[in-house]
């Protein structure tokens, strides 16, 4: 009985150091900031029901949206390779092929209509600054406006990949991939994928004058990103343990809550797609988890055993002592 | 010469050159253990589990660490990590225990504090255990330098820099440990040599001296009771086990030992694979970079309360400060005047004594590692000058206890 009256008592202090050194101390470090679950609550709702045809026709034509960005699966390539894009407009235009399922619908709309609004990037592009952003704002093809771009957000949900085919680099190349490297490799249903550069992954070189001509492309890319950022965005191969899952979520939801002033802008992901993001950064910093758990089923069995075992044996030889 | 004879078998042939069985009644057998203690005395064979544990995923770890500031961020994190078969196993067992083994030594301490081990003839074992958690520093800072992480990065500056002695400007001696003017290259090479080699062997040399610290005083009991070791002895081989106040380390004590440190094992396996990242910073998984500070720099949660005793006063009485918390534990027995090693609750003001300098340390770890500012400045002052306070006070209110 004193014995557990000891082991209370230890456990009592070690607890209460524990709670002081981590969740005390980093909830005084850090702000907390709640997810509100990316219903982008700050931007109206849609209020007309799209037609993918009509915004078929806006997006090609009177939307000006393929004057810069591709749109590879209707057949569409990038007008400019992604260096020289991204050294005419900072960054290289993301295809438009998965924009419709990776970001919210409200978030499009937003976008298309006042982009520096809906990126949360007005302290950086207002007319104070007499900086605009370098996607033009759509002013209306000479009908409902609201209507115009109900068509075309439903235009790009048309041609995206379902839900349910959205695989997680597919989010993050969208999501994140353009300002973002990751130079860790990761396996993924047992093929090794290569390290990701800002203009794509690394692909294998034969000879190192080709290898060092894509890496001279990235420099330079890097370089356009630097510019127009202020800094080069961070590599995320580790992000997911050093920041973890509840900042990453929070931090793409609104940038500017832990950042104030940053040049990173909002992403505007839908849930799903920020949670496909995240298993990617998990499957990139965190690749044997699923062993780990798996293997620490058996570890525990086998100590807890092991203990039943030693508790045994001291009661057996303890017989004799008392 | 020594005789030797045809040897009857091989363990016949052993005993003749090697005395097994003469080591085997002097280190197990008839290595005579006080039967009044608790769980609290088997914190010691944990911290050799442990230290056991560390030995081997660090062999593991060190097959792949790279020593090069380009390439040790990630062969811990990847190659380690995710290229290595169970790679990420021993790092985070290696990680873990890190941390885990200071709990056990601080338990360990606090339980020889609260029972008087450290006196009247006990005084070596105190002094070899606080060498030992001086040793277990030193490898566990130069350990945390090797990822190269952000953390890795500034805690080395922050601590190299206390070298330089505040106003004594030794900035020499500073760059003569770095082997640069900031945590570079022959920086992280003297610690990994630190770490993996010299630290290590030197906490073996430790270790022994430690256990043969025990043999002639023994270990003391939670009663405090003066035991006759040779009466008792004689009564528990002439059969009489129930009434003897002594039991034989192997088997009776190690299996209590043993009980202890599988129930220790539930926890640490649970801490290793479902809450790994409990002992391990955030911030360390940031590269270093030596242009971009941390907004808050502290050190692993085991050196908080002295880094917050280094903290609330400026550089040079921080640094007197924080030297005085350094060494002031290996004069424990000698600033402890009473007469009596028992256990605290026994015992005069010192019984109050103890609890106020457990309480005060776990404030001085949990302001060392918020922000200083506000109140939290405030607090960690005041526990600073009630640690420093306490030891002051400690002769004093020993010196009249007593005898009980």
């Amino acid at each position: 009985m004193k014995e557990l009256f000891i082991l209370a008592v230890v456990t009592v202090f070690t607890l209460v150091t524990y709670y002081l050194v981590e969740p005390f101390a980093h909830s005084q470090m850090h702000k907390h900031i709640e997810s509100e679950g990316f219903a982008y609550k700050d931007l109206p709702a849609l209020t007309k029901k799209g037609d993918a045809t009509r915004g078929k026709d806006l997006v090609m034509g009177a939307g000006a949206c393929t004057g810069c960005h591709s749109i590879e699966v209707a057949g569409l390539p990038a007008p400019m390779d992604p260096v020289t894009a991204a050294q005419s407009y900072g960054v290289n235009p993301p295809d438009l092929s998965n924009a419709g399922v990776v970001f919210d619908a409200k978030f499009l709309a937003a976008l298309i209509k006042n982009p520096a609004h809906a990126l949360m990037l007005e302290h950086k592009y207002n007319e104070k600054s007499g900086a605009s952003y370098p996607m033009s704002q759509f002013y209306g093809a000479g009908g409902d406006m609201d209507q115009e771009v109900a068509d075309m957000v439903a235009y790009l949900q048309s041609i995206a990949v379902k839900k349910e085919e959205l695989t997680p680099n597919m989010a993050f190349e969208v999501a994140c991939g353009r300002c973002h490297a990751i130079h860790y490799p990761y396996n993924l249903d047992g093929k090794l994928h290569a390290p990701w550069t800002q203009i794509g992954e690394k692909p294998t070189f034969k000879h190192k004058q080709d290898e060092l001509a894509f890496e001279t492309k990235v420099l330079d890319y890097q370089d356009a990103l630097t510019k127009y950022l202020g800094t080069l965005p961070p590599d995320l191969s580790m992000y997911i343990r050093s920041r973890g899952e509840h900042y990453i979520k929070t931090f793409v939801e609104d940038p500017q809550a832990y950042l104030k002033g940053t040049a990173m802008p909002r992403v505007g992901v839908t849930a799903e797609a920020a949670d496909k993001v995240i298993e990617h950064l998990e499957n990139v910093g965190d690749s044997k988890r699923h062993k780990r758990e798996e293997i620490g089923k058996y570890v525990m069995i086998y100590i807890i055993i092991f203990a039943i075992f030693a508790i045994l044996w001291k009661k057996e030889v303890w017989r004799d002592l008392h | 010469m020594a005789h030797f004879t045809k040897a009857k078998n091989l363990h016949d042939w052993l005993n003749q050159r090697l005395a097994i069985d003469t080591l085997n009644r002097v280190l197990a057998t008839e290595y005579w253990i006080p039967k009044n203690i608790n769980f609290l005395w088997a914190m010691g064979m944990i911290l050799a589990i442990t230290f056991g544990l560390l030995l081997v995923s660090g062999i593991f770890l060190l097959m792949y660490y790279q020593p090069n500031i380009d390439l040790a961020f990630d062969s811990v994190n990847y190659t380690i990590m995710q290229e290595v078969g169970y790679g990420w196993l021993w790092r985070h067992v290696h990680g873990v225990a890190a941390s885990v083994v200071f709990l056990i030594i601080y338990i360990h301490m606090f339980t020889g504090i609260y029972y008087g081990s450290y006196k009247n003839g006990r005084e070596m074992i105190w002094i070899s255990g606080m060498l030992l958690f001086v040793a277990f520093s030193a490898e566990a800072f130069s350990g945390y330098m090797l990822p190269w992480g952000q953390m890795s990065y500034w805690a080395g500056m922050v601590i190299t820099n206390l070298f330089a002695g505040g106003s004594l400007h030794a900035d020499g001696l500073v760059e003569w440990i770095r082997g640069d003017y900031v945590p570079a290259q022959a920086f992280l090479n003297r610690f990994f040599m630190l770490h993996v080699l010299l630290i290590p062997l030197a906490i073996i040399g430790l270790i022994g001296l430690h256990f043969g610290a025990l043999r002639i005083p023994h270990v003391n009991n939670q009663d405090g009771e003066e035991i006759d070791f040779d009466a008792e002895a004689k009564k528990y081989l002439a059969g009489d086990k129930a009434n003897s106040k002594v039991i034989r380390f192997m088997n009776d004590f190690l299996a209590k030992d043993m009980m202890v440190v599988g129930i220790f094992l539930i926890l640490f396996f649970y801490l290793v694979f479902y809450h790994y990242d409990f002992a391990m910073d955030p911030v360390n998984f940031d590269p270093a970079d030596g242009l971009k500070t941390p907004a808050h720099i502290y050190p692993e949660w085991y050196f908080l309360w002295s880094y917050e005793i280094l903290r609330p006063f400026s550089t040079d009485v921080g640094l007197i400060a924080f030297a005085f918390a350094q060494v002031i534990f290996f004069l424990l027995p000698f600033l402890d005047k009473s007469p009596n090693a028992v256990p605290a609750s026994r015992r005069g003001l010192f019984k109050y004594w103890f609890w106020a300098m457990l309480i005060d340390m776990i404030i001085l770890t949990a302001m060392g590692k918020v922000p200083p500012e506000g109140v939290f400045s405030t607090i960690g002052l005041y526990a600073a000058l009630t640690f420093i306070g306490l030891w002051i006070i400690l002769p004093f209110i020993t010196k009249f206890e007593k005898k009980v």
